[in-house]
């Protein structure tokens, strides 16, 4: 085989395999990412119902109540709109009343939002970095104090 | 007043370094070899300062200094002493300062090994390295000093984020930073190379050992995190695609496919322009993964900076070295002449195709992480990329690569018989596929996706053995002549097998979570819940407290039929400091299987909310890496990657393939 054909051949099979990889990348882009919204956009963007996204805010406090042995419900807000999250499964450690949390799932009718995960991931300093950008933008952003302080101070 | 000499020390090290820039330098620029010489005292004594700044801030931890600002924040005086030890790297500065400490560590080991690297090329490599870790000292003293005092003394430490203290992390980030940092040598060897102009197999046999080390360090650490991960976080997963852990795959996919084409290039003089391009992208990849966690552009819980300037210096170092490298690459790389020749059915060939898989995952890993960042910085859309987006895309790469690997060593050099090499291996793969027929049809109904991984992990297994029998089996020769043979193979040959049968065995594990069972559900005293083949029984609720906390845990009988089995103990902590508590998984292994249970909030009412699993053979998946890593460990004990020159070359007579 001369020098030319084999630099083909490589060229060749090269290129297929980063297609393949190309086309799998694009695909699952598309398929599988999820996009985080406040519950104020997910009424402004008008987020239809089955949407699979994440959703953040803060815990409402006194909101957390337990319908059924295994299922939880509780509310999210940003300071101005409202999510009623329900999920089956057990919530984290830094789950707490009046604290930022995040959840994954599906939205459903009526602000309402079937969660299968739902995330605490910060530390006892600050909340999670997409919740305190919501709610930045809707203008409830108090700082980056204690969030026990700050939940005493927010109803 | 040790605080103080640490402090002194770390800068002194950086007078060190840039000295170690400088001096070869100026070396190399007027072929001078004296000033070319002092490249090596100056890397051994960047790294004995660099120790004893180290050794500084560990006495201060040790002793609880509460003045210094780090220790305060990290540590407190009730901690036990190994926490109070591994608490020093659980932080972004005392990180950074492990970080150059193992970096000046290899730049010493390279100093003082007896490999027999011509003294220019050797002066171009510390002098990289001076510059790397120049750069890190910078950023250590300007944007992160571990040496800073308070104006006020606090009269206690604010203790260790409780999910950090644990065994786990004491190791982990050592074992990681070994990893990362060792690629380095990879990369100073590559610039040292351009830089030379010179390149062929010995090169090859220089940078090889170099790579095994940090690749088996890297495999541990990766494996340490998952298993740390798994247990501590109690949701039951052993990878959850974080970026932060795709920070340290793609180093070690990439490192993975260094350490197969320096294969070609020692033994065939081939593949160099690619190889020298991939020493130099595997430490880029290491240095992103630090820019990832160090500079705060995640949040993540590995993540503990979030000062923007540390984010900017850090970009400006990747910057200057990936950017440098490359361009440097992109100068000389015309210069490096092609070496041997193969056809497109060969061992080369074969292993070009590794490398095109590898660095194709690397690849893809490295968008799916970045994306969101790059995407929220364009649009200020805020999205995530997770588990299903690199499941959907690693999997139709790995699992080609894992189903071909076998044949690839089958394969001879330059030109192969594929249908030989097939004929080799048909027992194994006929044995494979049988056991996956079987189990295909005993757990009929489930999913499709757990005995095929599991089928293919088994190939690997027994390809891997099989290579190693094929090399030493003749028909002709007794049991015992080829037993004899068998113990004579030359230890990379050992290495190699090991290293591939673990990535088979690791497979198996992760296929089998497939087979496992999850149940979640509130229980109170004498409740009993399944778990796969055996049930728990909850016999009691306890609080108790421990050297630094407070605990409250279920008491679990686990029963097999009617045999008692033992007791695990899930609960959660809250630490002496700290008000957030913290869920301790409990665990029990069972032959291959554990059963794993985590506990949720405990009701009013005296009842918990408990996550319990089943995971047979899941104790595999760190197994697995853990040959891989003795694997590697094993093939740099071989004569041939010897780092110190072999006193008395010992003739071994195995090696007949």
């Amino acid at each position: 085989m001369t020098r030319k054909s084999r630099r083909m051949m490589t060229i060749a099979g090269l290129g297929s395999i980063l297609a393949v990889a190309v086309g799998l990348v694009l695909y699952a882009l598309n398929d599988s990412i999820v996009f985080f919204y406040g519950p104020t956009e997910v009424i402004e963007k008008k987020i239809h119902v089955g949407a699979r996204l994440r959703v953040g805010g803060l815990v409402k406090v006194g909101s957390v109540v337990r319908p059924s042995d295994r299922m939880v419900e509780f509310v999210i807000g940003d300071g101005n709109n409202e999510i009623t999250i329900h999920y089956n499964g057990l919530l984290p450690d830094l789950f707490r009343e009046g604290q930022g949390i995040v959840a994954e799932g599906r939205l459903e009718a009526g602000q309402r939002f079937a969660a299968d995960t739902v995330l605490a991931k910060h530390d006892e300093n600050y909340m999670p970095r997409e919740v305190a950008d919501s709610l930045k933008k809707q203008g409830h952003w108090q700082g980056e104090g204690k969030p026990d302080a700050k939940a005493g101070s927010k109803p | 007043m040790t605080v103080e000499w640490g402090h002194f020390a770390l800068i002194l090290a950086l007078v060190l370094s840039l000295c170690q820039v400088a001096l070869p330098l100026w070396g190399l620029a007027g072929r001078d070899h004296a000033l070319m010489q002092t490249a090596r005292g100056t890397a051994i004594g960047a790294f004995l300062f660099t120790l004893l700044a180290f050794a500084a801030l560990t006495y201060a931890y040790v002793q609880s200094d509460f003045s210094v600002i780090n220790v305060a924040m990290n540590s407190h005086s009730t901690k036990p002493l190994a926490y109070k030890i591994s608490g020093l790297w659980s932080n972004h500065e005392g990180s950074m300062l492990l970080w150059v400490l193992i970096l000046t560590l290899f730049g010493a080991l390279v100093a003082m090994a007896r490999q027999a690297i011509p003294l220019p090329l050797l002066a171009a490599v510390l002098m990289v390295q001076g510059g790397v870790s120049s750069a890190f000292f910078a950023f250590i003293l300007m944007t992160s000093n571990p040496f800073l005092r308070a104006l006020e003394v606090p009269a206690e430490g604010r203790g260790l984020n409780p999910i950090l203290q644990d065994p786990g992390l004491a190791i982990h980030p050592p074992l990681l930073y070994i990893g990362y940092v060792g690629f380095s040598i990879a990369f100073s060897l590559a610039i040292g190379a351009l830089i030379h102009g010179r390149i062929d197999a010995v090169w090859a046999r220089f940078v090889r050992p170099w790579t095994l080390l940090a690749w088996s360090f890297l495999t541990l650490g990766i494996a340490m995190g998952s298993y740390w991960a798994y247990y501590e976080l109690g949701w039951g997963g052993f990878w959850f695609w974080d970026p932060v852990e795709n920070a340290s795959l793609m180093p070690w996919l990439a490192g993975t496919a260094l350490l197969h084409s320096t294969v070609v290039m020692e033994k065939r003089d081939a593949l160099k322009v690619w190889t020298i391009l991939l020493s130099i992208l595997t430490f880029s990849l290491s240095l992103i993964g630090t820019f990832l966690v160090r500079s705060g552009v995640l949040t993540s819980v590995h993540t503990f900076a979030s000062d923007p300037s540390r984010g900017k210096f850090i970009l400006g170092i990747l910057v200057f070295f990936i950017g440098g490298g490359l361009t440097l690459f992109a100068w000389r790389a015309h210069a490096l002449r092609q070496g041997g020749l193969f056809a497109p059915i060969s061992r080369e060939a074969g292993l070009v195709l590794n490398n095109l898989m590898l660095a194709t995952m690397a690849a893809t890993v490295l968008i799916g992480t970045l994306y969101p960042l790059v995407l929220e910085g364009i649009s200020g859309d805020k999205i995530s990329v997770g588990a299903p987006f690199f499941e959907a895309t690693m999997l139709p790469l790995f699992l080609p690569l894992a189903l071909l690997q076998p044949l690839g060593t089958a394969l001879s050099w330059k030109r192969a018989d594929l249908w030989a090499a097939m004929q080799r291996l048909s027992w194994a793969f006929g044995f494979s596929v049988l056991v996956l027929c079987i189990v295909l049809y005993v757990t009929r109904g489930g999913s499709v996706l757990a005995p095929v991984g599991a089928g293919i992990g088994l190939w690997l297994v027994l390809g891997s053995l099989a290579d190693v029998w094929l090399r030493v089996w003749r028909a002709k020769a007794g049991w015992v002549v080829n037993l004899s043979r068998l113990a004579g193979l030359p230890r990379s040959a050992w290495g190699t097998a090991l290293a591939h049968a673990g990535l088979g065995i690791s497979l198996i594990g992760i296929a089998a979570t497939g087979w496992g069972t999850e149940v979640i559900s509130t229980v109170g005293k004498g409740a009993e819940v399944p778990a796969g083949p055996y049930r728990l029984v909850l016999e009691q609720v306890i609080t108790r407290n421990g050297p630094d906390y407070r605990e409250t845990i279920g008491r679990f009988q686990v029963y097999s039929d009617q045999q008692k089995l033992g007791v695990i103990e899930p609960g959660k902590r809250i630490f002496i400091g700290q008000t957030m508590p913290k869920t301790e998984a409990g665990l029990m292994t069972i032959g291959l299987g554990q059963i794993y249970a985590s506990l949720g909030d405990f009701q009013a009412d005296g009842t918990v909310s408990l996550r319990l699993y089943w995971k047979p053979l899941v104790v595999l998946i760190w197994g697995g890496a853990l040959v891989m890593a003795f694997g590697g460990f094993l093939s740099l004990l071989d004569r041939r990657s010897r780092i110190a020159a072999p006193r008395k070359a010992r003739q071994l007579h195995g090696d007949a393939a």
